[in-house]
């Protein structure tokens, strides 16, 4: 076990990210009704839940802003994800009837808010509230949030891959200062092992993050502070590569090559840190908000997310050993033949 | 490393440069020329946004014209007699506050031959002050950037091709964040708005002087 516990850990704790990341179920949520508009007197309308059980469970239905209630008078179930309701709205009731609300025993409170427009409604207080039941869900389930919905299991893959960019790009980093201080020509090549292996992260990250966006923001490339840092990123690597293929000596191209790692590498966290924290974003952890939040992430998003990291963290750092050996290995053969 | 050694150093690169005196007309004609291409193209910009994206763009290409030359110029004999002088960080930074200079001043005359040329009206509800402060110190901030890349690329025997491919990844931050803030500027915001471009600006330049600063002397020794 000694020396490599590590790499073992990574193969398991990936392999709990798959199977729990991909088979744990998402929280149950209502996605659609069948009316946009709300009006005093009587209003039916259909809705669809996603992962609910109505048919097991009798939900009660109710519509809610502020407070404020009026609950179904009749409640018809369609199917498990399916019911079809009738209201009675008094006149006179207050404005912004928005959400639509449901219970049942096995999923607890699902909500659809910002549902209906409302029409000819006043502004006084209505009824007195009805009652509705507040037990939560009991079921181990990710949280189902509009437009993310599915794609929410994409934050144990796209984000991941950045970190490990990073922490490979600080080995790196680690590396080129090594370079100046002792011209090690071993540490350039370790300097070089971490960049590939960073850039086939970063590309991972691309792909996962493109396929992200084209499903939650509806197109595969936006302008954003994010992902300017991360085109930033990658052009800056790619260029470290091409000057290391324009310098033919080694020991100068070493030196070269480590000034412009550190150089670039210090510039480009320092942008990476500020900028996003300077403009608007649609990207999370962005426009004023530094990081993951709680309401970003949840305790059951967490006990994925963060053995993801570790595991992506770690295989990233297996990956690079073993293209640093297999270069190393490389260079003695050339040098061998050389003789 | 003395001030006086900076200042010698200084002294030297004017010189040089008021003998050649093709080097000033190079760098003030290609911007003209590059502007008046761009005016060829599209007369008279009203549009702000466009107008301050087609400004920078040019500013950018001129930086890169300009300091490509920056370590280029001198044969191996005379780097050699400045090596045995001069210590390399008076070097460095003799040259970058030169090439920032430069650029500071160049950037005021480009921005006054594109105000003619492509127009002026963008600029008509602007807050002026801090404009200009942005256009000097962005122009300031690629100098200070491009020196370093430019001694890289010459130093990598690779010429001006290479300097681009190494630089415009470097540079790309500040040109967002630089243009960002003069677009702020044009649209007649305050401090309280731009002040924090401006600042994030300086502390760019300031970082890119000190990494220049720690890093010349690796470059520097063959």
């Amino acid at each position: 076990m000694k020396g490599w516990w590590w790499k073992l850990l990574s193969v398991v704790l990936l392999l709990y990210v798959v199977i729990v990341g991909l088979g744990t179920p998402l929280g149950p949520a209502l996605v659609h009704v069948s009316i946009d508009r709300i009006a005093p007197g009587p209003n039916s309308m259909e809705a669809t839940g996603y992962n609910t059980h109505f048919a097991t469970n009798a939900p009660e239905v109710w519509l809610e802003n502020d407070g404020q209630r009026v609950c179904a008078m009749e409640v018809k179930v369609l199917s498990d994800v399916q019911f079809a309701a009738e209201f009675n709205v008094p006149e006179g009731f207050r404005t912004n009837l928005t959400s639509l609300w449901a219970w049942d025993a096995q999923d607890g409170q699902v909500v659809l808010r910002e549902a209906f427009f409302t029409q000819g409604l006043g502004t006084g207080i209505g009824q007195d509230d009805c009652v509705v039941s507040d037990a939560a869900r009991t079921s181990f389930a990710f949280p189902n949030r509009s437009i993310l919905n599915e794609t929410i299991r994409n934050l144990f893959f796209h984000v991941p891959m950045w970190f490990t960019m990073m922490v490979l790009m600080t080995i790196a980093f680690w590396q080129s200062l090594r370079v100046l201080r002792t011209g090690d020509l071993d540490a350039d090549r370790m300097a070089l092992s971490a960049v590939d292996v960073s850039l086939l992260f970063a590309a991972l990250g691309l792909v996962t993050g493109s396929i992200w966006a084209r499903a939650t923001w509806g197109d595969w490339w936006t302008s954003d502070p994010k992902l300017n840092g991360a085109a930033v990123t990658v052009l800056i690597y790619a260029a470290y590569l091409i000057l290391r293929g324009s310098v033919p000596d080694p020991h100068k191209r070493a030196r070269l090559a480590a000034i412009y790692n550190i150089f670039a590498y210090v510039l480009m966290m320092v942008f990476i840190m500020v900028l996003p924290r300077l403009t608007d974003s649609l990207h999370p952890g962005s426009g004023g908000n530094p990081a993951f939040n709680q309401y970003d992430l949840d305790s059951t998003l967490r006990a994925v997310f963060y053995p993801a990291v570790l595991g992506w963290i770690l295989l990233g750092i297996w990956a690079y050993t073993l293209h640093q050996r297999t270069a190393r290995l490389r260079s003695i053969h050339d040098e061998a033949n050389d003789r | 490393m003395h001030p006086t050694e900076i200042a010698h150093l200084l002294k030297l690169e004017w010189q040089l440069d008021r003998r050649q005196k093709h080097a000033w007309g190079s760098m003030a004609l290609y911007v003209v020329s590059t502007i008046y291409v761009c005016y060829q193209g599209v007369r008279h910009l009203f549009d702000v946004p466009i107008w301050n994206a087609l400004f920078w763009i040019i500013l950018l290409f001129a930086a890169f014209n300009a300091l490509g030359r920056s370590f280029h110029r001198e044969n191996a004999g005379r780097q050699l007699y400045l090596y045995t002088l001069a210590s390399p960080r008076s070097v460095v930074l003799a040259r970058t506050i030169y090439n920032g200079i430069t650029m500071g001043v160049l950037s005021l005359l480009s921005l006054g031959a594109y105000a003619l040329f492509i127009g002026s009206s963008p600029m008509s509800d602007a807050r002026l002050d801090i404009f200009l402060l942005v256009v000097v110190v962005g122009g300031i901030g690629f100098a200070l950037v491009l020196t370093l890349i430019s001694a890289l690329a010459a130093r990598a025997g690779n010429g001006v091709g290479l300097m681009a491919i190494l630089g415009f990844p470097i540079v790309l931050p500040m040109l967002l964040s630089v243009m960002k803030a003069s677009k702020l500027a044009l649209d007649g915001m305050g401090w309280d708005v731009a002040g924090k471009y401006v600042v994030w600006l300086l502390l760019i330049d300031l970082i890119t002087v000190v990494l220049a600063w720690l890093l010349f002397p690796y470059l520097w020794r063959d």
